[in-house]
């Protein structure tokens, strides 16, 4: 494997790495330790400069605006805008263009006009609905969410769980069930959030306040069968595709986290003396420090080789569940270990760490549980005898 | 959790509001008739939190504020965000005092 970055690389995290420092970690000393966004205006003067970087709509086809870079380009991206007390879910405020709703680039021409294309002009925004309260880490056994066919329209009932985005969304992707159990029986729906019986009940309080989760409750809900996505029953190889894609640059997110606790510590290690010298002559402290960084080295190669093999059009279903589970257990051990360094500054709001380590918490189960990394891990490697 | 804030109201003085602790989290202020005027939010800049935050509207009451209710969270932002919300489903518009915040782009909940 060869890893080494080639001049547009280099360039390109060189630029984004200034972008944060000068534009991003100021700006967060007048908001408060938990915001996940800035004034319109703000966000709106930090865009004018990653469009003029080339860098909005991060992705973003280049064929739809936005830049031609691949995985492992986009993974340098997200462990440079990750490096600020908002970057594990609000990275860079959004300044880059926020997440996609990928599948809606395979959406048939009427439905990309209508949906697509509001969407990519910044004009509404979309949210991705998948999980239920019976489970979110087996989709294909736990849809419970009902689609029953009435005319042209389906119907829709039921409840989903730990939805970013929907009370603030115009329209999202939906999964429901509109045939018998397994994989073949689940439908993605394009729904809009203002018609009758789309109801956001509440906000699910959680470890972090930015991307903050809902609960949605569906009534009788009618959705036109020209809103499906794909094909009726395709819905799960839809949710299958986007979560691989989408756990590399979340495994990358957490490695900037841990770049920047793993810094933080390092030089408070230096300057911090007690019994008259420095932590940083501690055997105990130095092998902390050793310890992250050999957890930062590991899940950067991780995190590359399955970017590196997804840009070669290889399969890289193991890769990306590894780079997961290898970046989002490890990253969580380092902001750990910063904070134990720190002392009681580590715990304080005064500093990122406290935020770091709630958030790095949730990783360890969003986009997929360790276990179920490891469970897809188990499949692979035994084959399809263990499904 | 129960999504709107139903605790009993306490007059907004000088003793009720010293006797708070300095925890940070959300809190309501109503006017004589038990009409929200205000939702609020004491967040990790409030100097000494939700008795800080309270302090300063005792001191300059908006809308003829003269009672308060807290609720201690961790969860301040959302949890604000989610009051700002259910109001604004409950009356169609936000509490009069709300003039800090912008409606436009607060969400939409439809509490039950």
């Amino acid at each position: 494997m060869d890893f080494a970055l080639t001049d547009e690389q280099r360039m390109i995290v060189d630029m984004v790495r200034r972008f944060v420092a000068d534009e991003i970690v100021p700006l967060e000393a007048g908001l408060d330790p938990d915001a996940d966004e800035v004034p319109p205006d703000e966000l709106a003067r930090l865009v004018a400069i990653t469009k003029e970087m080339g860098l909005y709509g991060l992705d973003t086809p280049s064929e739809y605006g936005g830049p031609d870079i691949g995985l492992v380009t986009r993974s340098l991206i997200a462990i440079e805008c990750a490096q600020h007390r908002a970057g594990l879910y609000a990275p860079c405020y959004y300044a880059f263009g926020g997440s996609r709703q990928a599948q809606l680039f395979e959406a048939t021409d009427a439905q990309k006009e209508k949906y697509l294309e509001p969407m990519l002009r910044g004009e509404a925004k979309m949210f991705f609905a998948l999980s239920e309260p019976s489970g979110g880490s087996d989709p294909a056994r736990a849809i419970q969410t009902r689609a029953v066919r009435d005319g042209n329209d389906w119907v829709l009932n039921g409840t989903k769980l730990w939805i970013s985005g929907a009370d603030r969304a115009d329209y999202g992707l939906l999964f429901a069930r509109t045939g018998g159990p397994g994989r073949a029986g689940v439908t993605c729906f394009i729904v809009e959030t203002a018609w009758a019986g789309f109801n956001v009940r509440r906000i699910v309080h959680t470890l972090r306040s930015a991307k903050y989760a809902t609960e949605i409750q569906l009534k009788d809900l009618r959705v036109p069968h020209a809103n499906i996505l794909g094909e009726e029953g395709g819905g799960f190889s839809i949710a299958s595709e986007r979560l691989s894609r989408q756990r590399v640059p979340y495994a990358a997110e957490c490695i900037g986290v841990a770049v920047k606790a793993h810094q933080m510590a390092i030089e408070y290690a230096k300057i911090r003396e007690t019994f008259d010298a420095p932590l940083a002559s501690r055997q105990g402290i130095q092998w902390m420090l050793v310890e992250s960084e050999i957890d930062i080295r590991t899940s950067k190669l991780a995190v590359f080789d399955a970017a590196s093999k997804a840009d070669q059009g290889e399969p890289f279903r193991i890769e990306s569940a590894i780079a997961k589970l290898v970046a989002s257990e490890a990253s969580g051990r380092v902001v750990d270990r910063s904070m134990q360094i720190h002392g009681g500054l580590g715990v304080a709001k005064d500093l990122p760490l406290e935020r770091w380590y709630r958030e790095l918490r949730i990783r360890r189960i969003g986009e997929g549980p360790s276990e179920v990394q490891k469970h897809i891990i188990a499949r692979e490697i035994l084959g399809a005898g263990l499904r | 959790m129960a999504v709107r804030l139903d605790k009993p109201w306490i007059a907004l003085t000088d003793a009720n509001v010293a006797a708070l602790a300095g925890h940070l989290g959300v809190y309501q202020l109503a006017n004589a008739a038990d009409v929200i005027v205000y939702i609020g939010v004491a967040d990790a800049r409030s100097m000494f939190g939700l008795r800080g935050e309270l302090a300063a509207m005792r001191d300059n009451p908006p809308a003829q504020a003269s009672q308060f209710r807290i609720e201690v969270t961790m969860s301040y932002r959302t949890r604000h965000l989610e009051l700002l919300q259910a109001y604004l489903h409950d009356h169609g518009g936000l509490p009069v005092a709300n003039t800090d915040i912008d409606q436009a782009r607060l969400g939409r909940l439809r509490p039950g």
